[in-house]
């Protein structure tokens, strides 16, 4: 299983990075990829997250080959 | 329609014009045009602001741009639209959104631009970082309106 993760603005600066891939042997949800590269933790309530460019929530399943974005309340206009 | 996004200042009034014009343009058929004009203010939360980075997610930006355009075009059934978002180095005084519908009559050019404004604000994937006299702040919500 390859997903490729992705963070936006302030969670970006926060991680240090702009994206990665990760390979994880066993991960059902948007959450259970969060944990994986948080040390376990549960996903913040406050962040927003997307799978392949749409909207998803923390109990969304991922898929092989998802692109995983992580990101900020999102404040255009 | 037409949704674009910009990494250069824009006249907004230019645009609107020329999309009237030479893109679109049957006269005749419209009796409403409602504009919004969204523009860089020099402070924010009671500090000066120099000027202002727009982060966003390219790909998503412009398919959540869309499927807002498409929603309210299926609710209001209004003629055309144009929408033009920057991205990038915004200066003071330069228009970070244009949203401009033309409709038969005037409720639905007002309310499908007050909608797409707000579900812009709420669902675009953009995120704005503003330079301060001394460092970056990341905008942490919108305003109330």
């Amino acid at each position: 299983m390859s997903i490729r993760v992705r963070y936006f603005a302030s969670l970006r600066e926060k991680m240090g990075r702009t994206e990665e891939l990760i390979s994880p042997e066993d991960l059902a949800t948007v959450d259970d990829l969060w944990r994986a590269v948080n040390e376990g933790h549960p996903l913040p309530e406050n962040l927003l997250c997307a799978i392949n460019m749409e909207y998803a929530d923390a109990g969304t399943a991922v898929h092989d080959g998802d692109e995983v974005a992580f990101f900020p309340p999102v404040t255009g206009g | 329609m037409l949704i674009a996004l910009r990494d250069r200042a824009f006249d907004p009034y230019a645009e609107i014009s020329r999309f009237q014009s030479e893109i679109w343009g049957p006269a005749g058929k419209y009796g409403a045009t409602s504009v919004f004009v969204g523009t860089m203010r020099d402070f924010n939360e009671g500090d000066i602001v120099q000027n202002l980075w727009l982060e966003h997610y390219p790909g998503m930006t412009e398919r959540e741009l869309s499927r807002i355009v498409d929603e309210a075009a299926q609710r209001w059934s209004f003629l055309e639209a144009l929408v033009i978002h920057r991205v990038g180095a915004i200066e003071p005084s330069e228009c970070i959104v244009l949203i401009a519908i033309w409709s038969t009559h005037r409720s639905a050019a007002l309310d499908a631009t007050r909608h797409i404004l707000e579900a812009l604000k709420h669902q675009a994937p953009f995120w704005k970082k503003e330079t301060l006299a001394q460092g970056y702040r990341w905008v942490e919500k919108n305003t109330s309106g």
